[in-house]
Parts: structure tokens; sequence; C-alpha cells
């Protein structure tokens, strides 16, 4: 995949729609983001972010700036299901490192890249809160807990055969 | 051992859909009662109940509501601070997921006291199933009455918006947060001023944690002197404890404060799995000490924790095998912190950077004992020049095993071990 997103798919008008309801009120900003992320392939390209700036009068390169502050918000383009697989230290010492390196054999790529066919970026996140029944993951906004090597790879399985959604 | 549910009393108790099963159990009788209560006489019975913050800095609750209603501004918030990111820590998630209407009564009886309209639940992005609960709650209080113009026929009217975060662990600092609800990048603000006086917009506003707001209903319906009373000896009341690690039950725990850490390992955590043997626990979170096993019997609480060489933190106990490597978990400690600085300030942004350097250079054997010095200098150094808690904190890891475990650093260093 380019590093560039691909904004031949992406509807400028449903991002202006959204990026309309921010009204000057910007505890709404994260969420419109995060909104028109969900509907630009998990990402808010270039072009997007220039929609936004010009709906809502937020400098392009302040839009920037919060996109790349927050590890939720990326510029870059990712798979369908992003995979979070956290590496925070009350999963690490229960063996989060042989689920993320079963993920990563199973899928056939490294943390940060994406599979050939889109569906999948593969990403370390920092604690999602989970730690009582770590090693956990999120797929996308699911989470999956009390993970191990194998059941993290018939899960990842799962998904491939259209079995989760 | 038997858990006291205070804070935890209606998780799992009834249907987070039905707002009816949440007030057939007593609910939003805490704040029927409060607005027919003089705002000083609350403010008595959170002071009375000891109450402190329970997100980790554990400033006493009643003295920052205090604060709060005596600042000078008509408009003011009420923020709580639902971005649960310290690693060890998932209390906050269990509660908002089985009981948010405790969260909104909690803070419409706050909004009450400190004389604010609107409140803001700053929500982490890692919990997107929790936003729909709590939007619906506050959606089905609003229609209830208990939330939005005139709540009860009273003068008083208050509502409350759930604000995403971003995946920012910085953002659990209150200023930081409040420029991250205020659509800006989360970097923490100087203090003072302190959001008490200028916070959101430049507006009074108070800012609890989840738990904190949860345990202020039943402190109003029975009293300050009913919630102290809970905790051991000279606590007061209680303290929910996330257990996470080698241990055989994991999960979150309502105790009296003062419940003996040993005790909550052993008895309530079931010890390590597979018969191994403890080695050491991170208190408090990703940022507090590491204590060795022979240091483990200590009343949790905030002053016992920190007398102790502990860390009291928002009740988080991760636990480590004899399997494990100290250093490792250092390692993958200061990862965490330098991934999560913002970047503000320049002793937290190069000095986590720096203490991952040296720890990665010691478990290489490539290590020298001044080392050892310079990640106490530099540790003291950010501890005391930080501008916020992160930077501040951060070292405790390294400073904590330097003194705890010593010699899993000298056998790394050539000539090390005598």
């Amino acid at each position: 995949m380019q590093n560039q997103c691909d904004t031949s798919t992406v509807d400028m008008a449903q991002v202006a729609a959204i990026a309309a309801r921010y009204k000057n009120e910007p505890d709404q900003l994260m969420r419109i983001l995060l909104e028109i992320q969900s509907v630009c392939g998990n990402a808010i390209p270039r072009e997007a972010a220039t929609v936004i700036s010009s709906v809502t009068g937020i400098p392009e390169v302040e839009i920037y700036g919060f996109i790349t502050f927050y590890a939720m918000l990326s510029d870059k383009p990712r798979g369908q299901y992003i995979i979070r697989m956290c590496k925070s230290a009350p999963c690490h010492i229960v063996g989060a490192r042989e689920v993320a390196q079963a993920i990563c054999d199973c899928l056939g790529i490294a943390p940060g890249e994406t599979t050939a066919d889109g569906l999948f970026t593969l990403e370390f996140c920092e604690c999602i809160g989970l730690c009582d029944t770590a090693p956990a993951i999120m797929i996308n906004d699911a989470v999956y807990t009390n993970l191990t090597p194998q059941s993290a790879v018939s899960l990842i399985r799962a998904y491939q055969q259209g079995g989760v959604c | 051992m038997q858990e006291t549910r205070i804070a935890l009393r209606f998780v799992g108790q009834y249907d987070t859909a039905c707002v009816n099963e949440y007030c057939a159990l007593g609910g939003y009788s805490g704040l029927r009662k409060a607005l027919a209560m003089d705002k000083n006489a609350i403010i008595q019975e959170v002071n009375a109940s000891g109450l402190r913050g329970c997100g980790g800095a554990g400033f006493p609750v009643g003295r920052k509501w205090e604060m709060v209603a005596a600042a000078e501004g008509g408009n003011k918030f009420v923020v709580c601070n639902a971005d649960e990111g310290e690693p060890a820590t998932n209390k906050d998630r269990v509660i908002m997921a089985g009981d948010p209407h405790s969260l909104i009564e909690g803070m419409a009886i706050a909004g009450y006291v400190v004389g604010a309209s609107k409140g803001y639940i700053y929500l982490r992005y890692e919990y997107p199933y929790i936003f729909p609960v709590l939007e619906n709650a506050i959606r089905d209080a609003r229609a209830a009455g208990f939330l939005g113009d005139h709540i009860f026929g009273s003068d008083f009217s208050f509502d409350i918006s759930v604000v995403s975060g971003g995946g920012a662990y910085v953002c659990g600092e209150e200023t930081a947060l409040l420029e991250s609800i205020e659509g800006k990048r989360g970097e923490p603000r100087f203090k003072p001023p302190y959001p008490g006086t200028s916070g959101l917009y430049g507006c009074p506003t108070l800012i609890n944690n989840v738990e904190s707001l949860v345990t202020i209903p039943p402190i109003v319906l029975n009293g300050g002197a009913w919630y102290e009373s809970f905790g051991l000896g000279e606590h007061h009341g209680t303290k929910i404890f996330t257990l996470s690690g080698n241990l055989v039950n994991r999960g979150v725990f309502e105790f009296p404060r003062g419940t003996n850490l040993r005790q909550l390992i052993y008895e309530v955590g079931g010890g390590c799995p597979g018969g191994r043997q403890l080695q050491g626990v991170q208190t408090g979170g990703a940022s507090g000490n590491i204590i060795n096993a022979n240091m483990i019997d200590i009343p949790l609480d905030i002053d016992d924790c920190s007398a102790a060489g502990a860390t009291f933190g928002a009740g988080d106990i991760m636990v480590f095998d004899d399997s494990k490597d100290v250093l490792e978990i250092v390692e993958n400690l200061m990862e965490f912190f330098s991934h999560e600085s913002c970047g503000k300030c320049t002793p937290c942004r190069e000095g986590n950077t720096r203490l991952l350097q040296l720890i990665r250079k010691i478990r290489n054997g490539e290590g020298t004992l001044a080392d050892l010095d310079t990640l106490e200098d530099l540790s003291e150094t950010m501890m005391d020049c930080s501008l916020c808690g992160l930077g501040q904190a951060s070292p405790s890891p390294v400073v904590s095993t330097l003194r705890n475990f010593r010699n899993d650093y000298l056998s790394k260093i050539e000539g090390g071990l005598k």
C-alpha cells in the first residue's frame, strides 16, 4: 500500500457534512475527526483535512498537529481492521510478546504495516485497560482478552474468513 | 476476604439500559437529598468522609470542592476524568460499564455544590464500548428529569456531554485533559493557575476521577462518618484495587483502606500461578515504585505506601513472579514513557529516552557503575524539573529498582557484583 491515502473512494461531500457539525464547538473536534476517519478508510487524508479546514475555519496545520498528536488518529492509510496489540507491562509480563509474534507470523507483516489485501493493519499500542484479563488486543472496537498465541491466530483466521464483523 | 463494596455497590446490580432499575436500588435519591441540602453542608459531609481523589493524586475531594465552589466566575464546569490510561488500572472501566448512573448522579451533585451547569466525561478512546453505555444512560437520565433544566423542580440545571480521548496517556493529566476537550493537542499547562480557578475555557473547573464521583451519592445519603468508618484503624473509607500480572486471581476488588498488601496478593489474588514465587510488585501503576517480595507488609493507603517506599496511585497492583527479568520490565515501562511523553518539556522528553537508552545499555552488558549514578541523577532532575506528573513520576520504576533490586543491575555490570 502506498504512503498516500487513496482518496478516490472518499466522499468529500460526506466529509464536509460531518465537519459542518463542528459549529465552533472545540469539544466536538475529536469526535468529528474520528467520524471522518471512519468514513475515509481509517485515516484522515490530506484532501479531507483541507475540506475540514475550509468548513471549520481551523487552520490545516492545526488539524495536522491534532491528528499526529493522538495515537488513534492517523494521516496514513490503514486497513479495514486495525489490530491493536497492547504491549504495556501488565500484558507484557503475562505473554503479550508471544501473542504479538504469533499474530505477526500469521499475517506475515510487522507492527506498523498493512496486509497487501488492505484488510489488516497491525499496531502495537499502550495500555487498553484490560490489565486484569491480559494479554489483550483490540480489533477495531472489539476487545479480546486472556489470549494465547493459539487463540490469537484462531481469532485472526476467523476475521480473514469473514466470521467476525 | 470479603469485599466492602461502596464505589462498586451497584456494578452488575441493574440493567444499565434501564434507569428505573437504578432508581429501584435507591438511585438518584442522593441527588434528590442533595438538592434539598445546603451546599456547605454537603461539603462538610464529603470532608468528614475523608475521601481522597481516587485517580492517583489523592487530593482531598471535599477541599477541592470547596475551592471550586468559592472560585469567582459565573460559568463553571465539572469534568470527570475517565481517561484511565495508567497501565495496571482498569477499575473505572468496570464502574462505567456496570453502573453509569452513579457517575451521572455524582457529577450532578458535584455540579450543584460548586455551581456548575455543564459537565463533561472525558472518556479514553480505548473504551469505545463504554460510549454507548454512558450516552444511553445520560439520555435516559435526561428523559427521567435527573439531568436537564430544573432537576427535581429545583433551580438547579445540569447536563453532561461525553468527550472522546484520542489515545494519549498524558491526557490523564488534568490540564492536558482540558486542552484536549478544547480541541487541542493534549499538552499540559503550567500550574498555577490550577483548574479550580482557571480550568476549561479559563473557567473554574472541578476535575474528579470516576471512582471519586460514584462514591459521592452514598456519602450524601448516609453521611461522611458512615463512609469514613469503613476504613481499617486510622484509615478512611474504601478503595478499589486492580490486581494484575502473575496472580491466580486477577480482577477489580474493593476493600477498606488500610488493608494489607500481602493479604491482597495471597488471599484475594491467590499468589503466583504455576508454583512460582513472588519476586516483586509494581504499586501505583506504570509510574509507581517497584518493591521486592520482602516489602509487601504495607497497609494500603496513600501515606503508608509512600512511607514504605511503595506508591498507592489508583490502587494498582501488578505482581511479577521469580521467572521475570526485572530490568526487562523496567525497559518495557521506559518504552511506555518515552512513547507517551508529549514532548512539551525537555526533562520528560529527553529524560525518558535517555533512561531507556541506559537501561538497554545495561541489559546488553555494556553498562558501567557510573551509569547507575547517571540513572539516579537524571531521574532526580526529571522528578524536580518536569512540567507535569508524567515526567515527575516516570523515573519511579528506575529509582525504586535501583534501590530494591540493585543486584539485578550489578549482575549485568562487569565487576558490579563483588
